[in-house]
């Protein structure tokens, strides 16, 4: 097990530039999830962290070596595919053992290791079949027990679980979340799905174009979003952002969304927000959670207003409601017994207290 | 009892519509459709090689003059010519050593080509392509140049070396590598667009997996490629082994046999027998015998691709 760095790695390819010198520090044991859409480069760097593609420029150290022209053999990581790379003619146990059988192990001790990873994976039985005779899930396994057996300084995932429906997605993911709390090897797991980002990792980094937008705690992400970039990333439905200015009406601060709504500040945004020039172009940000319906119990720095809701989406445990304000869509989350209708107004809730203040140009979160 | 005594009448009265009915869905039924329109092929198939097959089985058995019939004295009789079991020998050294080079040699270039970037790749296939495109009488008479006594390019050049002359087509061991060196030359092109689709078709993650297993270069290819490849590597060696056992043309044109027949494989020397001998029925004998040494490998070799068929 080991630590791993990266110092202003970079990838190019010809005149591209798929990652634009990144640094990261992951800790002796951390699960880390880089996650980001597609193309942003989070597979490039894990691929360049196992040695599948060289790096442009910068450093890629493992337990403190610097490993940029070391072969992925000797690097002493074991990576999972996203289609399980298993080797279709060979049996479960010669799969996971391969490696071992390469570096000339023990016999004795190849069986032991293959026994335990089967073991702790529940393939015990499977362990006689080819790839073709398994499911997914099963061959999903089978692959992270390959990478087990070697008992590796770092595991890395390549969206290990993209091809696998969703409701196994979801077992899956809580058993590779198992396997870590068990064997607590350092690992890098790249996705596309923040669902997974968030309940994996110890930390996620996100990226975008290239470069890390943010790196936190899943709960750092989502309550204190770094740019209008992770801001709108993380969270299902995502962020709405509404354009809007700072008022001082009074000696009290006030958001103004439209000519009709505007809302004074709590005092603690007040004071947090009240440097901000006036002129800026701002985007309020909020999260579907924090616009629910009204009722008789508001607590301070809830603010309501009328809206129109174009369309309903009964969910079971919430309904989402879809509106306009001046034409900006917005989404709230509110309770399924509201009484929420397409086409109906609604009067609606807004807890300012878990708003954010986005530079619309730049993107950055105030 | 009521019902066993309706029964009968019911069952009368539904019949003729079940029939009918059955025969509607045996049409609409899609193996039957998919027979229909592979019928035309099929009829063709049976005119143009079962009828020709039956009837050369039909010929082994009539004497010299065509007139009477022998049953298997044709095979006795070849059995105890020494030539014939000299046909026999070349027949299998010449088919045997030209597959495995072809399959050596096509695996190899396909691996030079498979890594050759996407730019230029299809020109080179394009050109390697080649040999296997001209018709091999043609390039047959090149070589025959390449190889004539007087004025043999080959020895040309290696008289530059103090080598020489070499008797290609003269000597009876020069003669049979001159043949099989030909035809690997004819051959390979077809391993290695073989070999090639079998290449691309290996998902590059199961060598990235080896790499990071620990597999250098010879145990990516010993471990992943030539298990992936099994099957192409097994269909394309029956195809090629069926296809250089009857070669006729590149012996026919380079050495017409000779030396003393010591370059004949079966099909030249059923057509010495048969055509230029006159003695149809003998041909087809010899030319028969191609048929039991074929079935054999291709029990064999198909055997084992059914087997693996199942693991990708």
């Amino acid at each position: 097990m080991a630590d791993v760095a990266l110092r202003k790695v970079v990838k190019r390819y010809d005149d591209v530039e798929a990652v634009r010198g990144i640094d990261l520090d992951i800790a002796d044991h951390e699960f880390i999830v880089l996650v980001g859409p597609s193309g942003c480069g989070k597979s490039t760097t894990l691929r360049m962290i196992a040695g599948l593609e060289d790096i442009s420029d910068g450093d890629i150290m493992i337990g403190g070596d610097i490993v940029n022209d070391v072969p992925p053999k000797d690097r002493d990581i074991a990576m999972v595919f996203q289609n399980y790379a298993l080797y279709p003619h060979m049996t479960v146990a010669e799969n996971m053992s391969f490696g071992l059988r390469l570096k000339h192990y023990p016999k004795a001790e190849i069986k032991a290791r293959v026994t335990e990873a089967a073991r702790l994976l529940d393939i015990t039985d499977l362990i006689d079949r080819k790839p073709k005779q398994l499911s997914g899930g099963q061959r999903q396994r089978v692959a992270m027990g390959r990478a087990i057996v070697r008992n590796p300084k770092v595991f890395l995932f390549d969206e290990p679980l993209s091809n696998l429906d969703a409701k196994l997605r979801v077992q899956m993911r809580i058993e590779i979340k198992k396997v870590h709390q068990k064997v607590r090897t350092t690992t890098v797991y790249v996705t596309h799905d923040q669902v997974e980002a968030m309940t994996l990792a110890d930390r996620v980094v996100v990226m975008n174009k290239g470069r890390i937008e943010q790196i936190g705690t899943p709960n750092e992400l989502y309550h204190k979003p770094a740019t209008r970039f992770v801001a709108g990333f993380i969270g299902s439905p995502a962020m709405n952002f509404i354009p809007c200015r700072l008022e001082d009406v009074g000696g009290t601060l006030q958001l103004r969304l439209t000519d009709r709504i505007a809302f004074a500040l709590p005092p603690a945004r007040a004071a947090r927000y009240n440097a901000l020039p006036r002129t800026d172009k701002l985007l309020l940000g909020i999260r579907p959670e924090h616009l629910t319906e009204s009722h008789a119990h508001l607590g301070p720095g809830v603010e309501t207003f009328d809206a129109v809701l174009d369309v309903t989406e009964p969910m079971g445990m919430e309904t989402l409601v879809y509106f306009g304000l001046d034409g900006t869509p917005v989404c709230g989350r509110v309770d399924p017994n509201a009484g929420a209708k397409d086409g109906a107004p609604m009067r609606l809730a807004m807890d300012l207290n878990n708003m954010h203040l986005l530079n619309e140009e730049t993107g950055a979160v105030l | 009892m009521a019902d066993v005594a309706l029964r009968p009448d019911g069952i009368g009265t539904a019949q003729p519509a079940r029939k009918r009915s059955g025969l509607q869905k045996a049409l609409k039924r899609r193996s039957t459709a998919a027979f229909l329109m592979t019928l035309p092929l099929i009829i063709l198939i049976a005119l143009l090689v079962i009828y020709p097959a039956f009837y050369s089985l039909h010929l082994a058995t009539l004497n010299k003059s065509m007139q009477k019939f022998v049953g298997l004295g044709n095979f006795e009789f070849l059995f105890r010519r020494d030539t014939f079991w000299l046909v026999v020998k070349q027949s299998c050294i010449f088919a045997i050593t030209a597959v495995v080079f072809k399959a050596l040699i096509g695996f190899i270039v396909a691996h030079f080509v498979h890594n050759i970037p996407a730019k230029g790749q299809r020109k080179w296939r394009g050109m390697l392509l080649v040999p296997w495109v001209i018709p091999p009488a043609m390039s047959t008479l090149a070589w025959l140049w390449l190889f004539d006594p007087s004025y043999s390019a080959f020895n040309y050049t290696l008289s530059f070396f103090g080598i020489g002359p070499i008797p290609w087509t003269g000597d009876a061991a020069w003669a049979r590598f001159s043949v099989i060196l030909v035809n690997v030359w004819y051959g390979a092109p077809f391993f290695m667009i073989m070999y090639l689709a079998a290449l691309k078709s290996v998902p590059d993650q199961l060598y990235e997996a080896a790499a990071i297993d620990g597999a250098n270069w010879w145990q990516r290819i010993w471990y992943v490629t030539l298990p992936m490849m099994r099957n192409i590597i097994a269909i394309t060696t029956l195809f090629s082994l069926i296809v250089t056992f009857a070669n006729f043309d590149i012996v026919r044109i380079l050495t017409a046999g000779g030396p003393l027949d010591h370059t004949h494989i079966f099909a030249t020397w059923a057509f010495r027998i048969g055509i230029e001998g006159s003695d149809i029925p003998l041909g087809a004998s010899v030319s028969l015998f191609m048929v039991p040494i074929l079935a054999v490998a291709a029990i064999f070799i198909l055997r084992d691709v059914n087997k693996r068929g199942n693991e990708a």
